[in-house]
Parts: structure tokens; C-alpha cells; sequence
């Protein structure tokens, strides 16, 4: 598409992007359809800062990234056939797991801009490259990147990738220190879990003893087990996405600080499209508590996609209709599961940080898709009912002091 | 009410027929069992008649009978056990598969259970359902679907007029579309269920009010009003039964409760656009409603629902009148409603009214509630 480096990207996005998006969304899955539809209503402020005032933090921007394109790249290596493309249409275009099957192989870089709360691009290299080579512009591809993700089959023979990883990751370390390298041992779903502790233990121990042999200890290299097929792929993209956000430290305090103060076992801040968390309070995570949250955000989108469709535009808006409880559009949502006395569990979405974007003709799904932040709380076993105005208020006070960590 | 219903309270027979490896198990496992799709692989072929009995609404319970399809076995329904399997059947619900090399044999095998069927429960209802639908590809599924129901249709003998055919596959929602409506025509009392729900509606000013069942997550009447009949999205009670489902057995799993108790007590999701909560009614159902985005509207529903619980619990099939002396739920609903009574007939044409007049009729508020709703009255007047 447009290299960051030309002046006029968004325009040249929606030239693109101008004609076909009705059609499109009209097929697309109703989650891809969300994340499309968001895609176009900011194509015209995704380069710029919504307000004319400069931001006085880093808005999810590198500190290694270059001034005025602000977007952090994730780049996906690997072997051929590891699963590169799969896991960037499963995360980023919600395909279901199970189509991936049916992806093609692909044969040149594929930069997909994702708009999300945090823009990032993601880099989809084919596999069977050398990039370090000298017919590519390391300037070109490293200079911007945050964070190198390398995919290895840990259902495959994997010393060869381990192997070209070393390689990637000594280039790296000398050339471009500040990036992070992410190792995702994909495909642990088809191993039983005495080998997969086994594969991962092997591949981290290969990596490291590889790389100490050639002086380079305690590399920033990270390693995660992942399968497209249950949430571990997202819990892991969560932890990438992470070490980009300056501001980890400060939104990890506020939670922790709402945590305490509210009685909330847990409190995940979502962003709701892409159902990676940002950030969460510094208790002891697990990947059940992740799952139930990133399952109700598909419930809360769900209904709401339902009854959430534009009464207004269907009949026109001088009708009388509903008038006295004329819409608050923008309104957050706010949605409350309390489960029976045996499960014990009770959930607490509140979405937060919504950018007023002014309404487009798309606007349909516009309850949707202005969505940007989500919180969720998983209570303990006391019902919330009664603490729910404490609750509603320290909540109010948490997005306060978000607004200010993220000032856009 | 209570005089019409003994004759129906007995269990209600319904088979579950058609060639072996159709998925009429898988079918059954996803609606009642709580399986998950991808589940169904660990299923093994069914030996002879699998029974299960499925508690549902109240008292009623289903008596579904799953019958093996292999060949044998099936000759065995035909002659041995003819009328055992045969008599008293309230549904016949028969599987096709659409991918099925052999149609014409299927159809063979249909017609011959139909005769059966005909000489042993003349006045059951059958229900085709032409499974499998996901492996057709989608510009050629109505077509066939079409061509398939007429030749079963005329193979159908003295069901030809009744029979309904649905088109599912277990992969979407289309699986409780066609199960919403077989269970419609086993609830004796739907229609009176629907004009309780419609009161009820009336009476807090919903939009939609959607009444389903606890463990199936299968709707038992819904109740549209007003502008809410353009929704644009015709399918939404399906879908509601899949998100809901969905939802379900996510928490189950990740909370390792077993899925069948995995209920919420309420759920709610408030917008700029809509109020929506879903809530225990009945022992066996839950009501989803959706209603404007207004705070009071939202706390007076609640405590509506609350108080007319009781009359919803009266009409669950089955249960024993606790109350002596019967009241006609309708009289009842209006005494809630109070004074103002208008609650019920007020049309859209003005968004605040209906709000404040339900929430002021309501005799058993908290004290908050009446200040909140009596300031909405001041600001409304001012």
C-alpha cells in the first residue's frame, strides 16, 4: 500500500477503499465487518491526532519510532507454512479458526494497517526469504519496527527455523538492539501437554544456548506458546502489544488502584475490536479469566449489533417516534452479568475512551464500532449490586485519569 | 385455564428418525446436552432407541426418542416393535442429509416410516429437517433445498399438508430456528404465554420481549413493539439462542462448572440506544427485554418483571396452583399498573410518558426510585 514514508498516506487509503466498502460490508462476517467499518470511518484523522493540541505523552507511539508516523510495526516471520498468515487473519480479521485452511500462500510482504486504539501495522513476510540478505533495505523494513514476532511449528521440524531465528535475532541485536523479538511456538494444540512442555522447554534451551555461543546473553527475546484454536494466540498478542505501550507502568497502577479499592478480583482493559488486552491490574493472570472476558465482549457486540441498529435512519428522524428519549448516542455502554449463586462470578464491562468521531452516512453500526476501550472487572463471590454506584464512581474516576494518560 | 391442560400434561413422544450418520445425535446433543459443535465428532453411532427425557417449561417434558438409523434396526422399528415405536407420537422430527449419495433410497426408507407412522399416530406433526446445509455451497443451497422438500413432500401421504421443512446445519443458528419452532407446537399454552408477554410489554413499554428456555436457550414466545418491528435483523431470535448457548458453555469451561448450571442470575447492557437485560422469569425460563434507553424505564421493568413473576410461574405448565384464589393475569397486571392505567395503552407517539406512568403506578418502589422517577416528572413539567 502507501509507504509510511509518502506524504499523503490516508488519501491514498481512501481512494482505494472509496468505492468498494459498501459492498464489502455488506459480505464481510459481521466481525470483520466492525473492524472494516471502523477502518473507513478513520481513514480521514488515522495519520493525524484527532485534536489540535499535540499530545503531551506518547500516544502508543515507539520511543525508537520515527515523528509523525506514529504507528509501531509488527513484522511476522517464520518458516514457510508455520502459520503466519493464519494467525494474522485469525487475530486481526477474526476469521474462524477453522477457514484458515483455506489461506494461500503468501508470496510478498502484506502490511496490514490495523485501527484500533492503538494503531499498529502488521508486516506478513512470506516465508521463504532471507531478509537479511543484501538484495533487502534493512533501513526499509527494521528501522520502524517494534517488535519482530517469529512463528515456528512446534508440530514441524523446527531446528532449521531455530536456526535462521539465531541468525535474525544476532542481525538484529547489532544492528537494531530496540527491538523486541517475540518467539511464538505455534501449533501447540495438536501436541498432548507433557510434549508440548517438552517442545517449548527444547526450543527456548536451543535458542539461548545458540545464542550464547555467540556472546549474546539474556537477549530481549520472549517465547510464548500459542494455537489459533482457544485464546492463547490473543493472550500472547496482549503481551506483545504490551511492552509497546509506554505507559504500561502508569495504566497497571491505576488498575491495581481500582482493583483495591473496589474489591475487583480482576480488571482487564480491552480493546474491544481486536480483543487484545492493554493492560491489566499486576494479580496473577490466568488464561480462564481472559477467556470469559474476551467471550463476553462478543456477547455485549452481539446483542448489541441487534438492538443496536439505527431507529433513526430507518425512519427518519423527524418522526415523532421516540423523541422524548432522544438518543445519547455516544453514551458508553455499560453491562453487568451476574452469574447464579454456583458459579460465583460476576463480570463488570464498562467501555470507556471513545473518541467523538462525528457520525458518518455508515452509521449503522456506529454503537459498535466507536468502541475503542473496554474494562472489565471480574468480581469476586459477594454480589456487585450494592457496591455497583462505588463501583460506577471509581470507574468514572479510572477514565478520568485515562483521559489523561491518553490525551488524543 | 387449569381444565384444558390434563389430557396434555402427559409426556409428549417425539422421535428423532432418519438414515444413520444424518446427525440427528449430534442435533440432539448441541440443542439439549450442551455440546459445542466441534464436540460432536466424539459421538459414537446411536444403538437401537436412545431415550432422553428433556425437562422443559415446567412439568412438560419431552420424550425424545433418538432412533438409531441404521438398517437394521430400522427394519426392526417397521415390524417387531411397529407400534411400540409408532403409537402415541406427538412430533416426528426426520433427518435428511443433504450430502447424502442416495436420495432415492432415503426417500424409500421415509415413505415407509411414514406409513407407520400414519397407521399408528394419524395426528402427529412432522418436521423435516435437511441437515447438513453447511456443505453445500451457498448460491446452490436454496435450490436444492427447495427440490428436496417438494419430493419429500410428495412422499408425505396424509402429512403432505402439515409437514414443515427447515434447512439446519449445526455450525449456525439455523440448528434453533428449527427447533424454536418444534418446541412452539409441543407448549400447550404458547398462545396464552404470548398474550401475558404482550401485556407485560405494554405495560413497561419494551420494545421486544423475548422468553426463552434456561438450558436450551430455545425462544418460547417473543413479543415485538412498535418501531422494533424494522429491525433490520430478522434472524435475531436465533441469534440471541446462539450467543446466549455460546455464551453459556464459555463459562462453563472456563469456570469448570458443569455447563447445565452455568445460568446467569441477570444480564445487563445499557447504550445510548437501547437497554437491554436478560432475567430469570420462570424456574425454566429467562426473559430477555429490550427496551429505550431510560434509566427509570430500565428499574421500573425490573421491578415489574419481578412482581408478575409469579403469574408466569402459575402458567408454566403444569404447577400446582399455590394460589387459592385465581386471578386472571391480566386483572393482576393492571393492579400493578395502578391508577394511571394508561401505561398500557400509550403508544410511541411521546417517549416520556409511558415511563413515568409505569414507573408511578408501581405500588412497591424503593424510595430512590420514586425520587428518581419524581424528578423526571419535574423536569419533564418544567
Amino acid at each position: 500500500m502507501s509507504s509510511p514514508h509518502s506524504s499523503a498516506p490516508p488519501s491514498v487509503e481512501a481512494e482505494r477503499h472509496g468505492q468498494p466498502p459498501l459492498k464489502e460490508l455488506e459480505r464481510a462476517p459481521p466481525g470483520s465487518r466492525l473492524t472494516l467499518m471502523r477502518y473507513l470511518q478513520d481513514l480521514n484523522d488515522a495519520e493525524t491526532p484527532a485534536s489540535p493540541l499535540e499530545p503531551r505523552y506518547h500516544t502508543g507511539k515507539l520511543p525508537n519510532s520515527k515523528t509523525g508516523d506514529g504507528k509501531p510495526r509488527l513484522m511476522l516471520m517464520g518458516q514457510r507454512r508455520s502459520g503466519k498468515s493464519s494467525i494474522s487473519s485469525v487475530v486481526f480479521h477474526k476469521l474462524p479458526p477453522s477457514e484458515t485452511l483455506y489461506l494461500e500462500t503468501t508470496t510478498k510482504i502484506k502490511k496490514e494497517a490495523m485501527h484500533s486504539f492503538m494503531d499498529f501495522q502488521v508486516w506478513d513476510f512470506p516465508g521463504h526469504l532471507d531478509y537479511t540478505g543484501p538484495e533487502f533495505d534493512p533501513e526499509n523494513l527494521f528501522d520502524e519496527i517494534g517488535a519482530l514476532i517469529w512463528v515456528i511449528d512446534a508440530q514441524d521440524e523446527y531446528l532449521e527455523a531455530i536456526h535462521r531465528l539465531n541468525r535474525m535475532i544476532i542481525y538484529l541485536q547489532s544492528s537494531y538492539p530496540a527491538i523486541n523479538i517475540e518467539v511464538f511456538v505455534h501449533k501447540v494444540d495438536g501436541l498432548s501437554d507433557d510434549y508440548r512442555g517438552d517442545t517449548f522447554r527444547d526450543i527456548i534451551q536451543r535458542v539461548q544456548d545458540e545464542l550464547s555461543d555467540n556472546n549474546y546473553e539474556n537477549p530481549p527475546v520472549s517465547f510464548y506458546q500459542t494455537s489459533i484454536y482457544d485464546h492463547s494466540i490473543f493472550e500472547a498478542f496482549s503481551k506483545v502489544i504490551q511492552k509497546l505501550i509506554p505507559q504500561l507502568p502508569t495504566l497497571e497502577a491505576l488498575l491495581n488502584s481500582l482493583c483495591s479499592n473496589s474489591r475487583i478480583e480482576k480488571a482487564y482493559l480491552f480493546d474491544v475490536l481486536s480483543k487484545i488486552y492493554i493492560a491489566t491490574d499486576t494479580s496473577p493472570t490466568d488464561i480462564g479469566s481472559y477467556a470469559i472476558c474476551s467471550d463476553y465482549i462478543d456477547v455485549v457486540i452481539d446483542v448489541s449489533e441487534i438492538y443496536g441498529w439505527d431507529r433513526f435512519m430507518q425512519i427518519g428522524s423527524t418522526t415523532a417516534g421516540e423523541v422524548g428519549l432522544e438518543e445519547t448516542g455516544n453514551q458508553d455502554a455499560d453491562s453487568v452479568i451476574t452469574m447464579d449463586r454456583k458459579a460465583h462470578n460476576y463480570l463488570y464491562l464498562k467501555e470507556i475512551n471513545k473518541y467523538a468521531n462525528p457520525s458518518t452516512i455508515l452509521n449503522v453500526l456506529t454503537v459498535c464500532s466507536l468502541r475503542y476501550l473496554a474494562l472489565i472487572c471480574l468480581m469476586g463471590e459477594d454480589s456487585p449490586a450494592g457496591r455497583k454506584p462505588l463501583i460506577d464512581h471509581n470507574v468514572s474516576v479510572f477514565q478520568d485519569a485515562l483521559k489523561q494518560v491518553f490525551p488524543r | 385455564m387449569a381444565s384444558q391442560y390434563p389430557k396434555r400434561l402427559k409426556q409428549r413422544k417425539v422421535l428423532l428418525m432418519g438414515k444413520s450418520g444424518a446427525g440427528k445425535s449430534s442435533m440432539r446433543s448441541i440443542v439439549f446436552s450442551n455440546y459445542v459443535a466441534t464436540d460432536v465428532r466424539r459421538l459414537g453411532a446411536t444403538i437401537d432407541v436412545e431415550h432422553s427425557n428433556i425437562k422443559f417449561m415446567g412439568n412438560l417434558t419431552l420424550n425424545l426418542w433418538d432412533c438409531g438409523g441404521q438398517d437394521g434396526f430400522v427394519e426392526n422399528y417397521l415390524t417387531h416393535q411397529r407400534e411400540h415405536v409408532f403409537g402415541s407420537v406427538a412430533i416426528m422430527i426426520f433427518v435428511f442429509d443433504i450430502e447424502s449419495p442416495e436420495f432415492q433410497a432415503d426417500v424409500i426408507n421415509y415413505s415407509n416410516i411414514i406409513h407407520a407412522l400414519q397407521e399408528w399416530s394419524p395426528t402427529a406433526k412432522v418436521f423435516c429437517l435437511i441437515h447438513k446445509m453447511d456443505l453445500v455451497q451457498n448460491q446452490l443451497r436454496g435450490r436444492l433445498f427447495d427440490e428436496r422438500s417438494q419430493v419429500i413432500r410428495d412422499h408425505s401421504e396424509v402429512f403432505g399438508k402439515t409437514i414443515e421443512f427447515f434447512a439446519t446445519s449445526i455450525w449456525d443458528q439455523s440448528l434453533y430456528r428449527a427447533w424454536t419452532q418444534i418446541i412452539y407446537h409441543l407448549i400447550p399454552n404458547a398462545s396464552e404465554i404470548e398474550r401475558m408477554l404482550q401485556n407485560l410489554a405494554e405495560l413497561i413499554d419494551a420494545r421486544e420481549l423475548v422468553l426463552y428456555e434456561r438450558t436450551t436457550c430455545l425462544v418460547v414466545a417473543k413479543v415485538t413493539r412498535g418501531l422494533e418491528k424494522q429491525n433490520p435483523f430478522k434472524d435475531r431470535f436465533e441469534r440471541l439462542s446462539s450467543i446466549l448457548k455460546n455464551h453459556k458453555q464459555s463459562m462453563a469451561k472456563h469456570t469448570g462448572v458443569p455447563a447445565g448450571s452455568a445460568n446467569f442470575a441477570e444480564l445487563q447492557i445499557k447504550t445510548g440506544r437501547f437497554m437491554f437485560f436478560i432475567t430469570q422469569l420462570t424456574e425454566n425460563t429467562n426473559l430477555a427485554v429490550d427496551l429505550p434507553p431510560s434509566e427509570q424505564m430500565f428499574n421500573s421493568a425490573r421491578i415489574n418483571i419481578q412482581l408478575v413473576r409469579h403469574k408466569f410461574e402459575e402458567l408454566d405448565v403444569g404447577v400446582k396452583r399455590l394460589l387459592p384464589q385465581p386471578q386472571s393475569p391480566q386483572a393482576s397486571m393492571q393492579k400493578h399498573a395502578g391508577p394511571s392505567g394508561t401505561a398500557g395503552q400509550t403508544d410511541d407517539d411521546d417517549g416520556d410518558e409511558p415511563s413515568e406512568g409505569s414507573g408511578e403506578g408501581l405500588g412497591e418502589r424503593s424510595a430512590q426510585e420514586a425520587e428518581q422517577s419524581d424528578d423526571q416528572v419535574q423536569t419533564a413539567g418544567a
